[in-house]
């Protein structure tokens, strides 16, 4: 009887360790096979004519991707420079200023913007962001603009939560601290409670903008795809990630390797922002 | 001219709260103008009959039924490989190496994008093991994709279980794995539940990782090697092609009546979980 015991306890013990090994497993995969496909075009083109070219057409053997990092880099740095004051007065409101009972309705409602597929952002910037632009500002509407407000809303929820997390653990003695020197409660948030927030906020800031670089059917629907650097905010421009799902249905051969020499590049990009995110900006906090 | 403090304090004050409440406003417009656009052409009608001449007529079954697939055997799969791995994290280890190894590996499949899900299903299970554009690939996709969600959740649910608990089965000498399987798992059950919950919503509201993998196809799936298509995929072809906007806000409505459904299921046990240990 013991003896079983002792076999199943073992038994399930590698069990689990499978299981947990499956994470290393996909990831592992995952990067084996996007990089498999798409280095030898690195190889074949050259690295330079890929990321610093100019020219996409990749069925006449031109495969430079460069305005579309230029682009996707500019998308997330439009987004944040909507969603990040957004998001970071929501996070302060709620951890300073609101009320208990006020709190539990307000964290599950900007929660649930998360929730909101990233489709239905799409379309309703195509209804109703695109012509507010186009007939307010001109151009086509379909821009870096609308693609920043969209991305922007949708990066909200990620800055909240986690600037919201950075904000509350900060101690209360401080806060006591600075009002018992006589400063009022915005002078102790502005002085005090933000810059010991302050990487806790910044990692809110890096994790929205991976979110914002990675984001591809709503920027599909309002960025207009054009494959030129935008030149003004009203410009349309074309990301890693539209490039990619825009083509990847019919594309083959050199085409389809292209492809996923764009998901090489945003892969890259990806892992360095989460790796700062995680490991330069978080472990800081936790000291 | 000094403003004084006060004053300042006041200003603040009010734009905070003005900002808070503008950001709900986001959230309220965006499904009221899908609940008043798509309420009028959403019937019994729409939910059960399959779409006619690519979705221009008729309503969204197969693509339901699509969707419910997806999801289910996304989840049965994803769920016992993610709340094992949080066991293991959690129960079965002290901090090291390997952990942090396993650790990092969860962390990296969480920020990859969906796209590049999408980009690795179509390489290699479409591609490289022949299945095709089939509701296998798509649910083995997405399985490796909400796989970080519920390992995430279920840790921080089997890590909120009080020690004493724990301490109290070993007393009564019961083995490890018979304390986690009858005081740890099921006092750990609406936290789980909530990442399933979470989960389930990003199988539902994914379009990028489906599109590639499941493909497209409208006709009602008859095995798991054949292609379908979800109601989010649905809605971005009717959007996107402009095949129609009636149909494309029908179909919106009853998507995101699923999603704040779920997360109102969702929130609804974590709420359980948190009232239970605090």
């Amino acid at each position: 009887m013991t003896r079983m015991k002792f076999t199943k306890e073992h038994l399930v013990k590698y069990m689990l360790t499978l299981f947990a090994l499956s994470s290393l497993l996909f990831l592992f995969l995952i990067f084996i096979f996007i990089l498999y496909e798409g280095l030898p075009l690195f190889h074949k083109i050259g690295l330079k004519n890929i990321i610093f070219g100019f020219k996409w057409a990749p069925t006449k053997g031109s495969f430079g991707i460069f305005p579309m990092i230029v682009s996707s880099f500019l998308v997330t740095l439009g987004a944040l420079f909507v969603g990040a004051p957004m998001g970071l007065s929501c996070a302060i409101y709620l951890s300073e200023y609101s009320g208990k009972k006020m709190k539990m309705f307000l964290k599950p409602a900007l929660e649930l913007l998360a929730g909101i597929p990233s489709v239905v952002y799409g379309f309703l910037g195509v209804i109703y962001i695109v012509p507010l632009i186009r007939n307010h500002f001109g151009g086509a509407g379909f821009s870096l603009l609308s693609t920043s407000i969209i991305l922007g809303v949708m990066i909200l929820p990620t800055i909240i939560s986690i600037s919201f997390d950075a904000i509350t653990s900060v101690p209360k003695t401080y806060r006591e601290g600075s009002f018992a020197m006589g400063a009022t409660k915005w002078q102790t948030i502005y002085k005090v409670v933000i810059p010991s927030a302050k990487s806790g906020i910044l990692a809110s800031f890096i994790l929205g903008m991976g979110r914002a670089i990675g984001e591809t059917m709503a920027v599909i629907m309002v960025a207009g795809n054009a494959l030129k650097i935008p030149m003004s905010i009203l410009d349309p421009l074309r990301t890693l990630t539209s490039n990619i799902a825009l083509e990847l249905a019919y594309a083959t051969g050199d085409h389809r390797q292209g492809l996923f020499s764009t998901g090489v590049v945003l892969l890259v990009i990806i892992m360095v922002l989460n790796y700062i995110a995680n490991f330069g900006i978080k472990k800081k906090v936790i000291k | 001219m000094r403003i004084k403090p006060r004053l300042v304090d006041k200003i603040v004050r009010i734009c905070l709260n003005f900002q808070a409440f503008f950001t709900v406003g986001i959230l309220v417009v965006i499904v009221a103008v899908i609940f008043f656009k798509g309420a009028p052409h959403v019937n019994l009608g729409f939910i059960f009959s399959s779409p006619e001449d690519m979705g221009r007529h008729g309503g969204i079954f197969s693509t339901i039924i699509g969707t419910l697939l997806l999801v289910l055997l996304s989840i049965f799969l994803a769920t016992p490989l993610g709340v094992g791995t949080a066991i293991y994290l959690t129960e079965y280890t002290k901090q090291s190496g390997f952990t942090k190894t396993i650790r990092f590996g969860v962390e990296s499949l969480a920020g990859i994008p969906s796209i590049l899900y999408g980009l690795f299903g179509f390489i290699f299970f479409v591609i490289k093991l022949k299945m095709g554009w089939s509701v296998l690939s798509g649910v083995l996709t997405i399985t490796i994709m909400i796989l970080p969600t519920i390992i995430r959740t279920s840790e921080e649910a089997i890590k909120a279980v009080p020690r004493n608990l724990r301490i109290v089965s070993y007393s009564l000498s019961a083995t490890r794995w018979e304390t986690v399987k009858k005081v740890v798992l099921p006092s750990a059950i609406p936290g789980i539940l909530t990442g399933i919950m979470l989960s389930v919503g990003r199988a539902v509201s994914e379009t990028a990782a489906v599109i590639f993998t499941m493909g497209s196809s409208l006709r009602l799936p008859t095995s798991l090697m054949d292609s379908s298509r979800t109601m989010a995929v649905h809605f971005y072809i009717l959007a996107r092609e402009g095949i129609s906007m009636e149909k494309a806000y029908a179909t919106a409505l009853i998507l995101v009546v699923s999603i704040l459904l779920i997360n109102v299921i969702a929130y609804y046990l974590m709420n359980k979980m948190i009232s239970k240990y605090s």
